[in-house]
C-alpha cells in the first residue's frame, strides 16, 4: 500500500518534470528559431539609443565612466571616506563600485522586465512570435550595458592602482546567477503588471528602498546588530557581498551564501515560468 | 485535406471584480468572473488550399478577433484552430519598425520577427528592394520616409516569402493607387500558386475581386457563409436595418438568392426590361437601347421618395448606378396609395455576360437615413454580342482603329 502510494507520488512528480522539460524545450526551440530577432533587437536598441550622435561608441562608455569617476573622486577624495581594514586611499570608492555593479544589473533587469509586456503590448497583439524572446532581449541589452560599466570600472581601477586578481573570474558565474535571480523576480512582476498596473508604480519605490537595505554604500560591519537580522533576509545580500569579496579583496566568495541565493533564484524562476504559462493565454486579452 | 480548419471556436474576454481573483484562478481557486464578453461563439469553417475567403461584418462583429485567433496572438476560450502551413498575417503594416534604422536594417529586423534567418532574408532582399521601389531611400533611416514609402517597405517584407495562408486585415489600401494595384497583383499571384487568402475588408470590390467565398460575422456568430455577392447583399441589408425592417431572402430560379430589406413605406410592385420596340426582354444585344420600367407603390405617407438603381455584373461589381436625387427628380410628399412608374432609358453598352439590377427606395441620396425598400437582384438580364466586333471586358466602348504604314 505504502509502496503504491510512493509509486503514485513518484509518477506525479515524473509527469510534472516531463511537462516542465517540455515547456522549457518548447521555449528554447522558439528562441532558437527567433535567434536572429533576439540578436537584432538587442543591437537595434543599442544603436537607436545613440543614433544621430557623432561619437556614438564613446557615449556608450562615457555614461557609466562618468558615474564611476564621480563616485571615485567625490566620495574618496573630497569626503575622504575610508573602508575599515584597508589602507588604500580609494578603497571605499572601489567597494562602492563593486556593489553598484551588482545592483545596477539587478535594478536594470527588474525594471526592464516590469514594463516588458506592457510596452510590447501592441506587438504581442499584432504579431505571432515566441513571447519568451522579449525577456531574453531585455536581459541581453542589460547585460551589454553592465559589461560596459564593468569595462569602465576596470579602467578606473587601473588608474587608481587597484590590484587585479584571478578571483575576478568569479564575476562570470556571479553575473549569471544574478541574471537568473533578477529575471526570476522581474518576469513575475512584469506579468502581474499586465493585470494590475499598480505593480509598475510600486516596484520602483520598493527598489529604491531595497538599495538602502543592501550594503552598497556602507559596509555591513557598521550596521547595528538588530538591523542585521533584517538585512539577513535580503536575498541579494550574498551576491552583493560576493561581488565585493571578488572585486575589492580579491578573495573567493562564500559558497554557502551563493548556494542559498541559487535556490531562491531557481524558486523565483520556476514561479515566473509557471505564471508565464498560466497568464500567457489571458495576457493579450487585457493588453 | 483542409489547410485551415476552425472548429467550434469561441472567445470570451473575462472581466473580474478584482484582478487578484483572476490571478488566484491560475492557481486553481474556483473564482467566477464578474462578466463575460463573448466575442466569438462556435465559429466553424474550413478552408482548402487556394481558396480565398473574405470576412465581412460590422465593427465589433468579431472579425479581428477571429483573425488574431487564427494567427495565434490570441488564445481561444473554447474550440480549436488547425493550421496546415505557414501563416503570414498583415494585421498592421510596419509593426516593429524603428525610425532610426535604415529600410534595409528594418527589413532584417521585421523578417526576424517573422522567424526568418539572415540568410533567408538575404536571399529575398533584392526582391524586397525591387518591390518596395523606394530607390536610394532604402539605405536611409525610415524616419525620413513618407508614410507611403514606409508602408511599401513593410508590405514588401510581409509578403517576401509566399505563405500557405495569408491573412490580410484592411491593409489592401497601401500607398498610392499604383502600389495598390501592385500589392493586389502580388496577392493574386500568391493565390494562383496555391496560397489560401483570408481577407477582412469593408471594400466590396476588393473582396469580390479576390474571393470566391465570404463569411459574414454578426455579434460573434457566422450568420452567412457563401458566395461573396450574396453575402454582401445580405450585409448591406443588415447595415440598412432599422426598426420594423425585415430581411427576406428569396431563392431565384437560377439558384441565386435575392435579398430585400427595408421598412416598407414604399415598395417596388413590378420591374421589367423592355427593348426599343416595347417588348419585354431578358437577353439583349450589345448596344441595344433599353427601357427599365419600375412600378412603385407608396404604402404609407412619407415626405419624399427617391428611386435608386444599379446595374451589377456577375461578380456584383456595380457597372453603373444613380438615383432620382442626383437627377433632381425627387417626389415630394407622395400620397398614400399613389403609384408611380419610373422609365429609365439607357443603351446596353456592356460586355457579354449576365447582369443584375438592384433597386433602392429611399428618402434622399443615401439609404442610411431611411430605407423603404432595397432589393438586390431585382431583375437579371443577359448581354450577348450578335453583330459587334469581338471584344473582352465589361464595357462596350467601340473604337475606331486606323493603321497607317509610316516607313519602308
Amino acid at each position: 500500500m505504502l509502496y503504491s502510494i510512493g509509486i503514485a507520488k513518484f509518477s506525479v512528480i515524473k509527469t510534472f518534470l516531463y511537462v516542465l522539460v517540455g515547456v522549457i524545450l518548447g521555449m528554447l526551440s522558439g528562441l532558437w528559431q527567433y535567434r536572429y530577432f533576439v540578436w537584432s533587437s538587442i543591437r537595434n536598441e543599442l544603436i537607436s539609443k545613440f543614433a544621430r550622435s557623432k561619437f556614438s561608441g564613446i557615449w556608450m562608455i562615457a555614461n557609466p565612466l562618468a558615474q564611476v569617476a564621480i563616485y571615485a573622486l567625490i566620495l574618496s577624495s573630497v569626503l575622504a571616506a575610508k573602508l575599515p581594514g584597508i589602507e588604500h586611499q580609494y578603497a571605499y570608492a572601489i567597494y562602492l563600485m563593486a556593489g553598484l555593479l551588482a545592483w545596477t544589473l539587478f535594478n536594470d533587469i527588474v525594471l526592464r522586465c516590469l514594463n516588458l509586456f506592457v510596452e510590447n503590448g501592441n506587438l504581442m497583439k499584432k504579431m505571432s512570435f515566441p513571447r519568451i524572446t522579449l525577456p531574453v532581449v531585455a536581459v541581453g541589452t542589460c547585460s551589454v550595458n553592465n559589461f560596459l560599466l564593468l569595462v569602465s570600472m576596470f579602467a578606473v581601477f587601473a588608474l587608481l592602482g587597484h590590484q587585479f586578481s584571478l578571483a575576478m573570474l568569479w564575476l562570470f558565474p556571479l553575473t549569471f546567477l544574478l541574471v537568473v535571480f533578477s529575471v526570476g523576480i522581474g518576469l513575475m512582476l512584469g506579468i502581474l503588471n499586465v493585470f494590475i498596473r499598480d505593480v509598475g508604480q510600486v516596484v520602483p519605490i520598493v527598489l529604491q528602498m531595497g538599495f538602502w537595505f543592501t550594503p552598497i554604500v556602507y559596509p555591513l560591519d557598521i550596521v547595528p546588530l538588530r538591523f542585521r537580522e533584517i538585512l539577513d533576509w535580503n536575498p541579494l545580500l550574498p551576491i552583493v557581498e560576493a561581488y565585493q569579496q571578488v572585486l575589492v579583496y580579491g578573495m573567493s566568495p562564500s559558497i554557502e551564501g551563493l548556494a542559498k541565493v541559487s535556490l531562491v533564484a531557481l524558486f523565483f524562476m520556476f514561479c515566473s515560468l509557471y505564471l508565464f504559462r498560466r497568464a500567457s493565454s489571458e495576457m493579450v486579452d487585457v493588453l | 485535406m483542409s489547410l485551415l480548419s476552425v472548429n467550434n471556436l469561441s472567445k470570451t474576454f473575462r472581466v473580474y471584480r478584482s484582478e487578484w481573483l483572476r490571478i488566484a484562478c491560475w492557481f486553481g481557486f474556483p473564482f467566477k468572473s464578474a462578466e463575460e464578453n463573448w466575442v466569438l461563439r462556435n465559429v466553424t469553417f474550413e478552408i482548402f488550399p487556394g481558396e480565398a475567403i473574405g470576412v465581412v461584418g460590422q465593427n465589433g462583429a468579431g472579425k479581428s478577433t477571429l483573425l488574431k485567433l487564427i494567427t495565434g496572438t490570441l488564445r481561444p476560450t473554447a474550440g480549436e484552430v488547425h493550421v496546415g502551413g505557414r501563416i503570414a498575417a498583415i494585421l498592421e503594416l510596419g509593426m516593429g519598425f524603428n525610425p532610426e534604422l535604415t529600410g534595409r536594417q528594418n527589413v532584417f529586423h521585421a523578417a526576424g520577427l517573422m522567424g526568418f534567418s539572415v540568410e533567408e532574408t538575404n536571399n529575398v532582399m533584392q526582391d524586397i528592394q525591387d518591390f518596395a521601389e523606394v530607390g536610394s531611400y532604402f539605405d536611409e533611416p525610415v524616419r525620413i520616409y513618407s508614410s507611403g514609402m514606409q508602408m511599401r517597405v513593410a508590405f514588401a517584407v510581409a509578403t517576401a516569402h509566399r505563405p500557405e495562408i495569408l491573412i490580410v486585415d484592411e491593409a489592401l489600401s497601401v500607398g498610392d493607387s499604383y502600389f495598390q494595384h501592385k500589392s493586389f497583383n502580388r496577392i493574386k499571384e500568391f493565390q494562383e500558386k496555391g496560397t489560401t487568402l483570408l481577407i477582412v475588408s469593408h471594400d466590396r470590390a476588393a473582396i469580390q475581386g479576390l474571393c470566391d467565398r465570404a463569411i459574414l460575422l454578426e455579434n460573434g456568430f457566422i450568420i452567412k457563409d457563401g458566395v461573396p455577392e450574396e453575402v454582401f447583399d445580405y450585409y448591406n441589408a443588415i447595415i440598412a436595418e432599422k426598426e420594423n425592417t425585415n430581411i427576406e431572402v428569396k431563392k431565384l430560379n437560377d439558384g441565386k438568392a435575392q435579398t430585400s430589406s427595408g421598412t416598407g413605406e414604399a415598395r417596388v410592385k413590378e420591374i421589367g426590361l423592355y427593348g426599343a420596340d416595347g417588348n419585354a426582354v431578358e437577353v439583349v444585344n450589345v448596344g441595344d437601347f433599353l427601357e427599365l420600367r419600375i412600378k412603385v407603390k407608396v404604402i404609407t405617407e412619407i415626405s419624399s421618395l427617391v428611386l435608386g438603381y444599379g446595374i451589377k455584373d456577375r461578380l456584383g461589381q456595380v457597372m453603373y448606378g444613380t438615383n432620382t436625387w442626383h437627377t433632381k427628380q425627387v417626389i415630394i410628399d407622395p400620397l398614400e396609395g399613389a403609384e408611380y412608374e419610373f422609365v429609365i432609358k439607357f443603351p446596353a453598352n456592356f460586355g457579354v455576360g449576365s447582369y443584375s439590377v438592384q433597386t433602392a427606395l429611399v428618402d434622399r441620396d443615401t439609404h442610411l437615413t431611411a430605407n423603404y425598400e432595397w432589393i438586390d437582384l431585382a431583375f437579371i438580364f443577359n448581354v450577348v454580342n450578335l453583330d459587334k466586333t469581338t471584344f473582352v471586358g465589361a464595357l462596350w466602348n467601340e473604337p475606331n482603329i486606323t493603321i497607317k504604314e509610316v516607313s519602308g
